[in-house]
């Protein structure tokens, strides 16, 4: 059986061409780019060029590129070094909806003494700018928001706010390890003074995420060590990473136009058959403004494991919001952020698609999920016959 | 990804006794959408007072699924008294065992076929009676029914309790009270789990109290609140009197029924000291429970 993988914001697969461009890395040049030797020098050199890859993604100076060991590692330094090169100010401003690895940091804040305010979104997920607009201040050490969802898919205003935040001489950062590759970025037309991305998300290996940082921002280093990356992040670099993410940040440039085009086309095409094969489905999100692969669906009365569980039977994977994927007793923290009832929130379903997926894998699933949604509504005991 | 016995495979995807038996003997509602998982057992007796029919309708998970299959299998052919005495680990046993985050659905299947046989032997009452007071407001589970699944499957820790029946699980405000009621029926301490801190006897210097009353609001009250989607702010400490601010009070708030403040008055009465009472912050009053629409 094939496997359909509609699971992409959660990891994607490495892209061939990438998987090649790190494969002499390991077993033949695997020298230490900090050596005083030609064997670590060569590897330092592809270093560079994977920096200016990156850069050229991001819109940005090579110098303003720091790799670190992942995502979550990007959102922790961005955050902890913002805080502590502004030791006098005391107040973190985020949202409801972020990951964990921006979201758990903040609330461990609030017991050294910071206070830290997470601003709401509405039903359809949209930030309350005004909120946030109220609480900017000379006191808030930084502001952290994520630029787009990873459950819903939703972006935010991030222009806006950065742009709000310089006016307020406060730090902002983006955790944006959903949107590179998905929305074009240009850093040197942008207020936004440090960004998140993430490898695993772009068709690069696991464990090697980006922290960008403005030049002229002060950033106290959070890992601590070596001299590498200019002293900002130490440890000896995971050279395949990096230069698999300069790959494939090369190639996330190149395909920019068709995840918006093609990927968003078979999406809509998947949304649109299911929300009509399908009675009680309904889109979580805000459908004007999302990300171009992913869509989250709700389907009332039936519970997302179960669903889950009989798409994994067809060989297709996505995940789900409910209490009992969500290692917890509860729904999504997004989803009930957003204030989706109970009902939905136990029954929804995150589809999100590549650039590897096809029109077929797409069909299949059109032609697949009604019979998954009816059976299982015959199950429930809250549809009547 | 869990990991699933063939036979919790099987019964979910082939489920048996799937629907509602016509003119049931017996019926049990048990669980609910807001919770996650919600069952509807019938049966029917045959003449010589056996189970000759059983089917099932569920709203859950694959292991929800699985155990409900499952129970009606098991009942079929039981005198009352015998399905009376059916635990929920001998639906867990049936199917060759449950993750232990899952055994709660066992539980639920245990539930719903005593709900119906209440419901039986009450000549047709509407709906089973709660037993005992509710400990966990989340998921509403009495103190009755948690002394039932740590008595009958000897369980050791709050988690246990939690992965049984799900009480704990929500906001967690009352995970001190499952503690104790462990300790009370076990006799003992439970392992690995921290001593609750009490100041009872000791004076406090009034920057002692206002520390211990911080500690408090972080560690005991923010995160019940955090779960819910609110959080809560120390505003001054006036003698005995604690000023505090409820700001962006959750959607779906399951506590709506009682006030904050009273939860939180509880609290620092049993971590900080007996006197205290609590006010809300008179600026900030407007904005308290205030749910998003
Ligand atoms: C929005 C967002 N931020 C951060 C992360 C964490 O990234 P990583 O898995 O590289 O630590 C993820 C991925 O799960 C994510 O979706």
């Amino acid at each position: 059986m094939d496997t359909i993988y509609f699971d992409n914001n959660a990891t994607t697969r490495v892209a061939e061409e990438v998987f090649s461009e790190i494969q002499p890395y390991f077993c033949e040049m695997y020298g230490n780019p900090s050596s005083m030797h030609t064997f670590g020098g060569q590897v330092g050199v592809k270093i560079r060029e994977a920096r200016e890859r990156v850069a050229e993604l991001l819109g940005c100076e090579p110098s303003e590129v720091i790799f670190t060991g992942c995502g979550t590692e990007s959102d922790n330094t961005a955050i902890m070094g913002a805080l502590s090169a502004k030791p006098n100010r005391r107040k973190v401003i985020t949202s409801r909806v972020e990951h964990p690895a921006v979201l758990a940091v903040c609330r461990s804040l609030e017991r050294h003494g910071y206070e830290v305010i997470e601003v709401g979104v509405d039903a359809n997920g949209r930030l309350d700018f005004d909120e946030l607009d109220k609480q900017v201040d000379d006191d808030t050490a930084i502001v952290s928001i994520m630029y787009a969802n990873n459950e819903t898919g939703n972006i935010f205003p991030i222009e806006r706010i950065a742009e709000l935040c310089k006016s307020r001489g406060v730090v902002f950062h983006t955790d944006a390890v959903q949107a590179v590759g998905k929305i074009p970025l240009k850093m040197s037309e942008s207020e936004i003074d440090l960004l998140s991305l993430s490898g695993h998300k772009l068709h690069a290996p696991k464990g090697i995420g980006v922290l960008y940082v403005r030049k002229g921002t002060r950033l106290t280093p959070y890992m601590l060590g070596g001299h590498q990356e200019g002293g900002r992040r130490a440890g000896t670099e995971n050279v395949p990473g990096i230069i698999g993410l300069g790959k494939a940040a090369e190639l996330a440039g190149a395909n920019l136009a068709e995840e918006n085009s093609r990927v968003k086309a078979l999406r809509d095409k998947l949304e649109n058959a299911i929300l009509k094969s399908c009675t009680d489905a309904r889109i979580n999100g805000d459908v004007e403004n999302r990300l171009p692969n992913t869509s989250n669906i709700s389907f009332e009365y039936i519970e997302g494991e179960a669903i889950l569980l009989m798409l994994d039977k067809f060989g297709i994977c996505a995940s789900s919001g409910s209490a009992c994927t969500s290692g917890s007793l509860e729904p999504s923290h997004v989803l009930r952020a957003m204030g989706v009832p109970f009902t939905a929130a136990h029954g929804s379903i995150r589809f999100s698609l590549s650039r590897y997926n096809t029109d077929e894998e797409v069909d299949f699933a059109i032609e697949k999920i009604p019979g998954i949604i009816n059976r299982l509504r015959e199950l429930s005991p809250f549809v009547a016959k | 990804m869990w990991e699933y016995t063939d036979k919790v495979r099987d019964h979910f995807f082939n489920p048996r006794n799937v629907g509602e038996v016509e003119n049931p003997d017996g019926v049990g509602e048990v669980g609910s959408l807001a919770c996650g998982d919600a069952l509807k057992l019938t049966f029917k007796l045959g003449e010589d007072g056996k189970i000759v029919d059983a089917k099932f309708k569920t709203f859950g998970c694959a292991s929800a699924i699985a155990t409900s299959s499952v129970l009606t299998e098991l009942i079929k052919g039981m005198t009352l008294e015998e399905a009376a005495n059916v635990t929920n680990k001998d639906i867990a046993d049936y199917l060759g065992g449950l993750p232990e985050q899952k055994m709660h659905c066992s539980v639920m299947g245990r539930e719903a076929l005593e709900a119906a046989i209440d419901n039986y032997r009450g000549g047709g009452a509407e709906k089973h009676e709660l037993e005992g007071k509710v400990v966990c407001n989340c998921f509403g589970v009495t103190d009755t029914e948690i002394e039932r699944v740590i008595r009958e499957n000897d369980l050791r820790t709050v988690e246990d309790v939690t992965n049984y029946c799900k009480a704990g699980g929500g906001c967690g405000g009352c995970k001190g009270e499952i503690e104790k009621m462990i300790e009370n029926i076990r006799g003992e301490q439970p392992e690995g789990a921290p001593k609750p801190k009490t100041h009872e006897g000791k004076t406090l210097t009034n920057i002692q109290k206002i520390q211990l009353i911080q500690e408090t609001i972080n560690e005991q009250i923010r995160p019940a609140l955090r779960a819910h989607g609110g959080n809560i702010e120390l505003i001054d400490v006036e003698d005995d009197k604690v000023i505090v601010a409820f700001r962006g009070m959750c959607a779906q708030c399951h506590l709506a029924e009682f006030t904050m403040k009273d939860v939180v008055e509880a609290k620092l009465r049993e971590f900080v000291s007996e006197e205290l009472f609590v006010e809300e912050d008179s600026d900030s009053i407007d904005e308290s429970h205030e749910h998003i629409g």
